[in-house]
Parts: structure tokens; sequence; C-alpha cells
């Protein structure tokens, strides 16, 4: 086994203090050693986009990173687009507009739709039709036929509520 | 195509003397109980469950796709310093292979797989060994050391070339099935014209965005196995894996949590899930077993591989005299749980929704050196019905025919159900209980402006474009009985909790459930908590499979959740009101008067808290507000629908392009039509990702190229078509109160017949497509060889 390396992931504006060999990919720290479990894994292949998480404010594949690559960078999962508990929950717009809109049948991947969403509207938020399905083509659903999750993103869109609560 | 949708529906008309016909939720398109969890990352899929010091499982894999094990050698694995243990098919030589489940059908028995390789391997994928580890990397690391020496035998790659030896003295045509009814031999000599088509359906399969894991620990307080990550039907496979491994079914139980897809292959029993119970069981230790995506397409059941020979013998008009058919089932490497269920469903259902006189069918079994084959969504239904559409296709253009007008000539007339046919499908007698299938093709004619989208197409056509339209007519089954149970709760607080047997595996169980429980007893759906996937808080259950749950467990909700409000107006009236029990109804979860309308009530939960066990609820009968509900159904529900493709044809790249689709369906009741639609535009989606774009590929030495979603292709928001939903309730069925039907196949089941026959019509070669998937190398060939483009 490869030694472990200490580094600091900061995950939702909260630093994590970790220890990981090299090889560990960031989804499986992520999910193993800072405990976010949202960031689902669908095909550690970089295809399916499961694991879509965002990196400076741009959605990456966290199962075709290496953890250490995201030592000082500014992460973001799912568990961090709603308001905490203590300051009330309240959804995010797309989380909301997912429940309104049926988006979602089994929820694998739509920690990974709501991340790329998310960050494709904070840099896009004007983005027309036809690019935003050519965005969310970049992740696989295998329940819902994607019509509901074009519809949820565009209503978001429209209503000009791409980063907000 | 118009925007036509459910909000169509009327409800609330039918109460087939429903003691209680109250419908607040029922019908209504309400949002899911499941989602607020699942939106913000908190879900429980196996992958993210843990227990403290667990060990880790993974499984060596066959690298042959056929051969003779001459030995493993573990001896690399088992001196890596972070190896807790190595089992090859020796150390587990005491388990039984994996059942399958009951079946009058005889004669399957020696083609079942063992958990782990004994001194054969079947297929590429096939488990030969399991490693474990406190890491899962390291468990990794350390299965990359077990190495198989083998030596290699000649491989079967398809069902209908000659059949080989299995084992010694035994065939790889494990079976041959056969149904027939009528007279078939005088139906094709005194026919007008026989047409025959000669179909295939590629292989694929259900592929959930989730990989298949297990996590099973031994809770010594109760000397009970938990096993962790199985969906699908708990009560079943928990009996099955109990018995494999030598426990009791009562010290061994499933909790599914949540499960990222299901689509029939999802929860079925695998080597893998008993592998992981029985090393919990030998390590004395929590094991956790989690796939990855390799794994998946190499050994998570495929599907759908057939080649169907129909011969449709039909009288001077076009009408049916009968239809004699064979069958080619690739059953890959070995039988799984289903034995025959996908054969005989598939020869059971060709012949769908026609009026048919006689039907002789023939299907063989066949073994091949590819990953074993069981149920996918719409099992057998996608083939048959795809073969049935192609006969009626060509028989339209034998006869000069429109393709619309062959179908109407031969649809079983509404008067004529229920309609028996003098046949089994998985050992039931088949009749098909209700339908109007004249009505609701006229009902999709008028939706999808038929003549307005011909005219469209032919103006196209005249500009060089090559688009065509397609329809795919279809019978479905669901509501697979005879028996299911639940148990409704009422708390203190006058909340709800519903236990079933069924499974959640996406499609919006918990939500259904509730909604039927809160119009049944008189409630708010959100009061409602819907537990599933257990077998220690119910002791019987049949799961979540063939479009049953929303039939079945919805009966036993609503039955259980009417003795509830029953067990509350009765002691209300005895004990809290002074009035006769007719003059009290549940509403909005308060007891109140009927003849006293704007009364202040008696909250449901004051009901429960009263009914506390005393001398006085004793007396009352039993205590507490809680009750128990069964449903008991005789047969199968049919829903049925159509599904109508417009697609694009590209003869430079041979691509073809859905430009819409719809889905017309008669399901009865839809209990929350925006799950139906949910159901079946998802279905849509994977019926045509086997119709164009999904097949497991292997080369000639049996090795599989479709490993990774680079090689398996699913369809992307891109491929998806705008797809409009015209759901129906004209023939809801006699079988259960609210007419339920159905939902979870509906979107699948016509897409791979609608596809083909709309790429026919976009090419202008009747029946040129005889093979799916359509890709655009097989299309490009096709145009090419038909000379429809330069070579």
């Amino acid at each position: 086994m490869a030694s472990k390396m200490a580094i600091t992931l900061n995950v939702n504006g909260t630093e994590h203090e970790i220890r990981v060999e090299p090889r560990k990919t960031l989804s499986d720290a992520l999910r193993g050693e800072c405990g976010l479990t949202g960031t689902n894994v669908g095909c550690e292949h970089g295809v399916c986009g499961a694991c879509t998480v965002l990196m400076d404010g741009a959605p990456v594949r966290s199962c075709l990173m290496f953890a250490v690559q995201a030592q000082g960078r500014e992460l973001r999962t799912v568990e961090g687009l709603a308001a905490s508990s203590k300051d009330g929950g309240k959804l995010h717009a797309l989380q909301q507009a997912f429940i309104d809109n049926h988006a979602l049948q089994c929820g694998f991947c739509t920690s990974g739709f709501l991340m790329l969403a998310a960050g494709t509207l904070e840099q896009q938020p004007d983005i027309d039709d036809e690019s935003l399905r050519e965005v969310l083509s970049s992740n696989l659903c295998r329940c819902t036929g994607y019509q509901n999750i074009l519809r949820a993103v565009r209503q978001v869109r429209d209503a000009g509520q791409g980063g907000a609560r | 195509m118009s925007d036509h949708g459910p909000s169509s529906l009327k409800h609330g008309e039918r109460h087939n003397g429903d003691v209680n016909p109250r419908r607040k939720f029922v019908g209504q398109r309400v949002t899911r109980l499941e989602d607020p969890p699942l939106v913000t990352g908190r879900g429980t899929y196996v992958g993210n469950l843990n227990f403290p010091h667990q060990l880790h499982m993974r499984v060596v894999r066959s690298t042959y796709a056929n051969a003779i094990i001459r030995s493993i050698d573990t001896s690399a694995a088992l001196a890596h310093p972070g190896c807790r243990g190595v089992w090859t098919g020796a150390d587990v030589a005491d388990i039984p292979p994996i059942t399958f489940r009951p079946t009058s059908i005889q004669g399957l028995e020696p083609y079942r797989q063992y958990i782990l390789a004994r001194d054969r391997v079947r297929y590429v994928g096939e488990p030969i060994a399991v490693v474990f580890a406190d890491d899962p990397y390291v468990a990794e690391d350390i299965a990359d050391l077990v190495t198989m020496d083998g030596e290699a035998l000649p491989v079967i790659l398809s069902a209908d070339t000659a059949p080989g030896e299995f084992a010694p003295g035994l065939s790889t045509e494990a079976l041959v099935l056969r149904k027939n009814f009528g007279d078939i031999e005088s139906a094709l000599s005194s026919a007008f014209k026989v047409v025959e088509v000669d179909v295939q359906v590629g292989r694929h399969s259900g592929v959930p965005m989730e990989n298949r894991g297990a996590l099973a620990r031994i809770d010594h307080s109760r000397d009970v196995l938990e096993c962790y990550g199985q969906g699908k039907r708990p009560h079943a496979h928990r009996d099955a894996v109990a018995t494999l491994i030598g426990r009791s079914p009562a010290s061994m139980h499933f909790y599914e949590g949540h499960i990222g897809g299901g689509f029939g292959v999802r929860g079925e029993i695998y080597p893998e899930d008993v592998l992981t119970c029985l090393a919990a069981q030998r390590f004395d230790r929590p094991v956790k077993w989690v796939e990855d995506r390799r794994e998946n397409l190499l050994a998570c059941n495929h599907s759908r591989e057939q080649r169907h020979v129909v011969r449709g013998a039909f009288d001077k008009d076009g009408r049916l005299l009968g239809i004699d058919a064979k069958l080619w089932h690739d059953q890959g490497a070995y039988v799984r749980t289903h034995g025959a269920r996908v054969p005989d469903m598939a020869m059971g259902t060709l012949i769908g929704a026609y009026h048919v006189p006689s039907y002789r069918t023939v299907g063989y079994v066949r073994m091949t050196n590819k990953t074993p084959a069981a149920t996918y969504r719409s099992p057998g239904r996608f083939e048959s019905t795809y073969a049935c559409e192609r006969l009626m296709d060509a028989a339209a253009e034998q006869f000069g025919l429109s393709r619309i007008e062959i179908r109407r000539r031969n649809l079983i007339p509404k008067e004529a159900y229920p309609y028996a046919r003098a046949m089994e499908i998985l050992d039931h007698a088949v009749e098909l209980d209700s339908g109007d299938f004249a009505g609701l093709l006229e009902k999709t004619l008028v939706d999808i402006r038929w003549d307005e989208l011909q005219a469209q197409v032919a103006a196209r056509r005249a500009k060089g474009e090559l688009v065509g339209v397609g329809m795919g007519f279809f019978m479905e089954k669901g509501g697979l009985g005879p028996v299911d149970g639940a148990k409704v709760t009422v708390d203190t607080k006058g909340k709800v909790q519903v236990i079933t047997g069924a499974s959640s595996i996406g499609q919006g169980v918990e939500t259904v459930m509730a909604q039927i429980a809160a119009d049944a007893l008189g409630v708010e759906y959100r009061d409602v908590k819907v537990i599933h996937g257990r077998t220690d808080v119910l002791e019987y259950g049949i799961g979540s499979h063939a479009s049953r749950a929303t039939v079945m467990t919805g009966g036993a909700t609503r039955m259980a959740a009417l003795n509830v409000r029953r067990k509350a107006l009765e002691f209300a009236s005895r004990h809290l009101v002074e009035a006769p029990v007719e003059m009290l109804d549940i509403v909005d979860g308060q007891v109140v008067r009927i003849d006293r309308p704007g009364e202040p009530g008696i909250p449901i939960g004051k009901v429960a808290a009263a009914l506390a066990p005393s001398p006085a609820t004793v007396e009352f009968g039993n205590p507490g507000l809680t009750a128990e509900g069964w449903f008991e159904t005789a047969g199968m529900t049919h829903p049925y629908g159509i599904h109508t493709a417009l697609v694009k044809v590209d003869p430079d790249t041979g691509e073809t392009k859905v430009e819409r689709f719809h889905v017309a369906y008669d399901i009865g009741c839809a209990i929350n039509p925006m799950l139906v639609e949910g159901q079946i535009v998802g279905g849509v989606a994977q019926g045509l990702g086997g119709a164009l774009f999904e097949e497991f590929v292997y080369d000639e030495r049996g090795e599989p190229l479709s490993v990774t979603f680079a090689d398996y292709l699913m369809p992307t928001a891109n491929e998806m078509p705008p797809v409009d939903v015209l759901l129906t309730e004209d023939a809801p069925s006699p079988n259960n109160a609210l007419g339920m039907k159905g939902a979870g196949e509906a979107g699948i089941t016509g897409v791979g017949a609608a596809i083909a026959a709309a790429i026919d019509d976009a090419i202008g070669i009747p029946n040129a497509i005889t093979r799916l998937p359509v890709t655009p190398q097989r299309l490009k060939a096709l145009l090419k060889q038909r000379g429809a483009v330069p070579a």
C-alpha cells in the first residue's frame, strides 16, 4: 500500500483535513474521508457524470481526479446546495424545481445533474435551450428520459434563479 | 403531435361500490415524498452505508468465455499483507447453485450457476474467486494477483445455430417450450396469404445508474444476518439466500434503503449477493461489496437477445386466421432466477392485441458463452411486440392496406372482453381483463393529428428528406398476483405509517401508496410514511416487479387503510362521540359528524391515543389504531397502448434521428398521472436505447466488447425526442376497486416496433428493418445493399 498524504479539501466552505493515498479518487475521498456521500459514483470512467461536483465554480467529474489534485481548490457538492438546517434548510431553486417537475426517479444521477446545472447556470445564466440540452447531455440518467430534467433547469433559468435558494 | 397531457383525465365518476369513493389525492399530480432526501444528497444507496470493522469483498472474474479450470493460483494474493481471505469454488463447495423461482417448467436445474465457478467457466466475467481486505483499493490490488489457468474450449455465441454441449452429455439446448391453441395447420392451408418475417433483437439490458452492491452483517443481539442493498423481491429472495447459506429465514433480514434503478435486473439473486452474506457469516464481520461499471456490464443480467420467425395466415380481407411462430432465445451461460420466464412471456404475449383464432409457437431456449440473461423491463414483450408488429407491417404491404387498416381489422373488439386465450403465461391462464383498443387507436389518431402528420411527412419527402412514421401496438400485462398484504398504523400525532412488502426502485411507490392510503383513510398524503423493502416488519411481501406494485400493494394498502378507518369510526362512535358510526367520517385527519358540518372534529391522533392498550380497548377488540389488509386477485391486468415515432434518417451517416414520440396508453386508473408520465417517458428512453444504440457485442472468441459507457451507448438528453403522452382510463380493470392496471412498462414495450416501422417508412423500403438495434453502421450498410445510396 502506498503511503498516505495529508491534504486539506475545502468542500462547501468547510476544511476537511484528511489522509489519503495519492491514488485515491476525489469522489472516493469526498464520500469516504469527508463523509459526503451525496456525490454518487456511477461509472468511474468519466462518462455518466453522476459524480459531478463544482471545482472553483466549474463542473468536474470527481471520479477522474485524484483527491490530492483538489487541494487548494474550492469544491462544492450537492450537500452544499440547500441552506444548512440551522439556517432553515431552504432548498436551492434547482432542488425545488427538480421536485416540482418530477425530474428524478431513483435519484442516483440527481446530485450530478444538480451540480452540472448549478455550475452551468452560474456561468451562463442566459444559456439558450439548445446549448443547455447540449450541456446536460454530458450526464446520463436511466429513469426519467431527461424531459423533466430539462424542464426543471429551464424553469430555474427563466426565473433568473440560477444561484439562488 | 399535440401537447395533449394527462390533465384531460376525468376522475371520481366510478365508484365500484366503494365504501369510500373519495378522491382527494388519487388521480392528482402531487409531488413525490421520496424526493427531499434525494435532492439533498441524503440517499442511502448501499455504497453510502458502512459498518465499523467491515471487510471489502472483490470478485475475480473469468477472462475465458468457455474453459475447463485447470487451476486457480491464489498464493500471491494470500501473501499480500492486507489479505484477509481468498475463496475459490472449492471453498464454497457446500453451497448449492442459485435457485430459480417456482415454475412448472422442468429440466432447467443442471443449468444453474454456482456462486463461484467449480471445474468450468462459461462466460467472461463469471466469478471464479473472491478476495477480502480491510480497504476496497487493497481488495482490488489483491484480486489482480489471482490467476486462473484454463483449457479453452470452443465458444457458442448464437442461439440459432446448432446446439453444442453445455457439460458432458448435456445439450446447450436447455429447453424447448411450446404453446398452442386452435387449428394452426388448417389456418395455414386455408389462408389467402401467409406472410412471414424473420427478425432479431439485440442483446441489451436495464443498466441502472447505480451499480450492484450489498452490505451484510450479523447483529448478535438478535442473531440476525442483515443484508442491505437488495431491492425488488425482498421476502422471496431473503428466503432463498437464507436457504442457500444455511440459515432459517427468520434469522435473516433484508433492508433495501435507496435503490439506484431497478428495471428488472437490480435485486435479483446474484452470486455476489450470496457471497457477501456468506462471508459476513463466516468471517463474523460486516462485509461490503460494490461492483464497478465494467463488472456491472459483464455480470449483471443481460436480456432481450432473440430471433423470431413469425408466419401469419391471413384471409382474403387481411384478417388473421392464425400465427405460427418460432423463437430462438439466447439465455447466456446459465439459467438465473427467472428460469424460462422471458421466453415464456415472449411466446405468450406475441399475439398481443389481436384476435388470433389459432396460434402455435415453439421456443428454443439455448445456452451460449455470454453473460446470463433474464428479465429487463417489459421482458419478452419488447421482443414479441416488435416481432408481431413487423408481421403486421409486412401484411399491410402485401395486402396493399394501410398499416393502420390492417391492425384495425385484427384488433380484439371491445365487446369481446374479458377475452380468454386457451394457453398459459407464467402458469397463469390468459384472460385479458378489459379493453377498447380500437377506441384508443381513434383517440391516438386525433391526438397526433394523423392526417396533418402524413401531409407534413409527404411534403418533407418531396423535398428529399428521409422522414417516416411508424407505430407499435402493444398489449401489456401487470398486476401479477396472487396476494399482497399491508399494515397501516396511526400514531398519536395523527401520522400514518404504511408497511408494505413492495420495493422502491425509483418508481415512486411511497408517494403512490401514500395517495391511496390518504384517500382511503381520510388524511393528508404528506402525513403518510411508507415502509418498503424490509423483511423484518412484515412477514410477507412480493416486492416490485412486473408492473405490479401499484395494483397489488396498492390494493392491500387500500384495504388496510379502510380497515383502520372502520376501526377508528367504530371506536369513536362507541367511546368518543355520541353518534352512530354511519354519521361519522374522517376528513383531513379529523373524525367528524356528517350531519354537523363545520363542527370541530376529533383528530385521529387522539383516537389512536384513546386506543392505547387498556381494559376498554382490549374489550373493544384489539388495542391500537392499526390494521392489516390483504388484496387478492385471480388474474393479471392488461393495459395496452400505441407508440408512434417520427424519425428522420441521414443517408450519409446512417443516423436515425427520432424527432417526436407519442405514447397512448390506457392505464385503467392513474393514481398519479405525473408519475405515470415519468415512467412512460423514462421507458421510451430505454426503448430507444434498445432500438437504436445499446448492444452487448462480443468478438468471435466470446470476448465482450461493450464493457464501458463509451462502448455501451445509452441515450442522453441529445438523443431524446419530445415525448407526448396520452393517458386514458377507458378500460379500468374489473379486478380491483380502483381499476388500476400498472404503469411500469408502458413506455418501452412498443418502441422497437415503432422505430423499425418508422425507419422503413423513412427509407421507403417496406420491412427493411429486421434487426435491432438499428445502429448507423447497420442502417448505412442496409441502404447501400438496397441501392438506396451510392455504394
